[in-house]
């Protein structure tokens, strides 16, 4: 069985002005089904670069990226957009929720992109909020929250529709530390119980232990292997 | 529906500063509706102008007035279905700031020629029979509350002297163009005092007016009044109408230029309100913008929620300025009696207003849509604004 996210060769280069900054240099990496990925390395190592290539929200400047039986290098703006509408979760450091919504409005938003009825919707969205145990904060506006309350929400905004990986930048960097041992549990439950694939950028190495795999990158090189067992 | 209510609750997001914006939206637009109504008064006359008349004047000045044998002859000139004249009166009533106009009217044909002014029978009747009464327009007589049977006096200029007039009745305008703001007073009585006191000046007209056939050749019908009255002391200068209210309006014409070109500044300067806030908001909501393209929302759902915030904004600004231009249309009216004329919001005046309001608030959201939908979903998410 091919994993779930190949990557061949991808190499970004930035250029601004005439000026080109080359932030990863021929990257290969697979991701299976149902892993939980971390990956690591200083500031200006390209893990947030790699990290927007795979969700779909950055080109590669060359190489290959194909996520399920979709080579999503190759996509247009708009396939890619309704693309990631239904394949891509996204858990950001500082949560990213809308301000003058509710959390269950947050939560909503990406199935605003889809034909369920309204009373689908809720039931997505109760569900949802159950699994990262806000089910009584329903009616919260963001500022009404704890910061891991509001990060529980943009979890589940991001596994709503049922996505077919997470993409989390971060997830813990703005948080306490007891915050942010919660909202690594949840992750690993949503790994390991929901199966789901997650691909996480942190520079917290007690963040990182938490995933499956751990993958280190420095000056835009991934380095060699290093799987660890929980 | 969600978006609806995602765009009203982002028009609220800061409350002062969008009060502020409507508030600003809605001074410019009720200054931009007085100014248009007040240059639509000025050329009222124009607007109320009929293609059926044509207006004979003496050739050098409407100041040299036209002997009344003209009538006769003007008559007589083929397509000219009814003439009938009258003259500038002038005078002060109470003092120069309460200002309308008064023409002294042929009372046997003017209201034929005119019949625009409506006026009943009785009432016609007693202005022809009744050398001094007058006939005023509801506008007239609602600012004055004049009645039927009042006395209005008024110190004369062009005709020197205290003359009073007694209300026959009141005209009401046929259409919303219509001057309802004039006084008219039997010419025969005028006529008869001149007599008496300017001996000179008797049977001397203003100008003429001619009603026409429907679909005459207006300018053969002209160019032949003209002709029998070439080379005699008091040549003539006949136009339609039109020309004749505008030939007025010529003297105002760069203050009604500059208020034009005033109210068109205002329209500016609601769209650099309404686009500053637009650009900040849409600054300030770039992470926002970001993670909503990120989870999949294309570009045509961020244009229609920046698209429809500023739109909300300027409508709801419009509509206050627009509900506020009424009152104060009418608090302006009671004391720019100057302009002698009726002053009311045009319909005109509110579909401009409308659509100014509408084109601010698409052009007001062009650059922060023009802004967001360049920033990349990655530099978005990473703004720190």
């Amino acid at each position: 069985m091919s994993a779930l996210i190949e990557i061949r060769d991808v190499s970004k280069v930035y250029r601004r002005d005439s000026i080109e900054t080359p932030v990863l240099s021929g990257i290969n990496l697979n991701v299976e089904h149902g892993e939980f990925l971390a990956l690591m390395g200083p500031s200006g190592s390209g893990k947030t670069t790699l990290l927007n290539m795979i969700a779909g929200i950055d080109k590669p400047t060359s190489g290959q990226i194909r996520v399920g039986d979709t080579d999503i290098a190759r996509m247009s703006e708009s396939a890619l957009a309704k693309w990631r509408a239904s394949n891509v979760g996204f858990v950001f450091q500082f949560y990213n929720l809308i301000p003058v919504l509710t959390a269950f409005e947050n939560v909503e938003l990406p199935l605003l992109l889809t034909k369920l009825s309204k009373s689908e919707r809720k039931k997505h969205v109760e569900t949802a909020l159950t699994i990262v145990g806000l089910s009584d904060r329903l009616n919260y506006y963001p500022k009404q929250l704890s910061g891991g309350q509001e990060q529980r929400v943009a979890i589940a905004r991001a596994i709503v529709t049922d996505p077919l990986i997470l993409i989390a930048d971060e997830p813990t960097g703005d948080l306490d530390k007891t915050s942010a041992q919660e909202i690594m549990t949840l992750m690993q439950r949503l790994n390991s119980e929901f199966k789901k694939t997650i691909v996480m950028v942190t520079h917290d190495s007690h963040t990182a232990s938490k995933a499956s795999v751990l993958r280190h990158l420095e000056k835009g090189d991934l380095l060699p292997e290093d799987v660890q067992t929980n | 529906m969600k978006l609806l209510k995602m765009i009203f609750r982002n028009v609220f997001r800061h409350k002062l500063r969008t009060v502020l914006t409507i508030l600003g939206i809605a001074v410019a637009v009720m200054a931009f509706g007085l100014l248009r109504t007040v240059v639509g008064a000025w050329g009222s006359g124009v607007a109320a102008s009929s293609a059926d008349r044509l207006v004979t004047r003496d050739a050098v000045t409407i100041i040299n007035p036209l002997p009344l044998s003209y009538y006769n002859q003007i008559k007589q000139v083929s397509g000219v279905r009814e003439v009938t004249y009258m003259n500038w009166f002038g005078g002060t009533y109470i003092d120069q700031s309460h200002f309308f106009a008064r023409y002294a009217v042929d009372p046997g044909t003017f209201f034929s020629v005119y019949p625009e002014y409506l006026v009943g029978s009785k009432t016609l009747a007693a202005f022809r029979n009744q050398p001094n009464d007058c006939i005023v327009g509801s506008a007239l007589a609602q600012r004055y509350n004049f009645k039927v049977g009042d006395v209005i006096t008024i110190d004369g200029d062009i005709y020197p002297g205290t003359w009073e007039f007694q209300v026959a009745g009141i005209y009401k305008p046929k259409f919303k163009s219509t001057d309802a703001m004039a006084m008219f007073l039997n010419w025969n009585y005028l006529n008869e005092k001149v007599k008496q006191d300017f001996p000179g000046r008797a049977d001397g007209v203003g100008w003429y007016v001619e009603q026409i056939d429907a679909g005459a050749n207006s300018g053969d019908i002209g160019r032949r009044i003209d002709a029998l009255f070439a080379n005699s002391p008091a040549e003539t200068k006949t136009e339609s109408e039109r020309q004749f209210q505008q030939g007025f309006l010529a003297s105002a014409g760069a203050i009604i230029s500059a208020m034009n070109y005033v109210s068109f500044v205002i329209v500016g300067i609601i769209m650099l309100v309404l686009a500053n806030t637009m650009i900040m908001s849409a600054r300030e909501r770039t992470r926002e913008y970001a993670v909503l393209k990120a989870i999949g929302f294309s570009g045509r759902h961020l244009i229609e929620m920046i698209l429809g915030e500023s739109l909300l904004v300027s409508l709801l600004g419009g509509a206050l300025g627009i509900f506020l231009t009424y009152p104060v249309v009418e608090s302006f009216a009671s004391f720019a009696s100057f302009l002698g004329a009726d002053l009311f919001v045009q319909s005109a005046t509110l579909l401009t207003a409308f659509a100014a309001v509408v084109f601010v608030g698409i052009a007001a959201a062009l650059f922060p849509i023009q802004r967001t939908m360049n920033t990349k979903i990655a530099d978005g998410i990473r703004f720190a604004g």
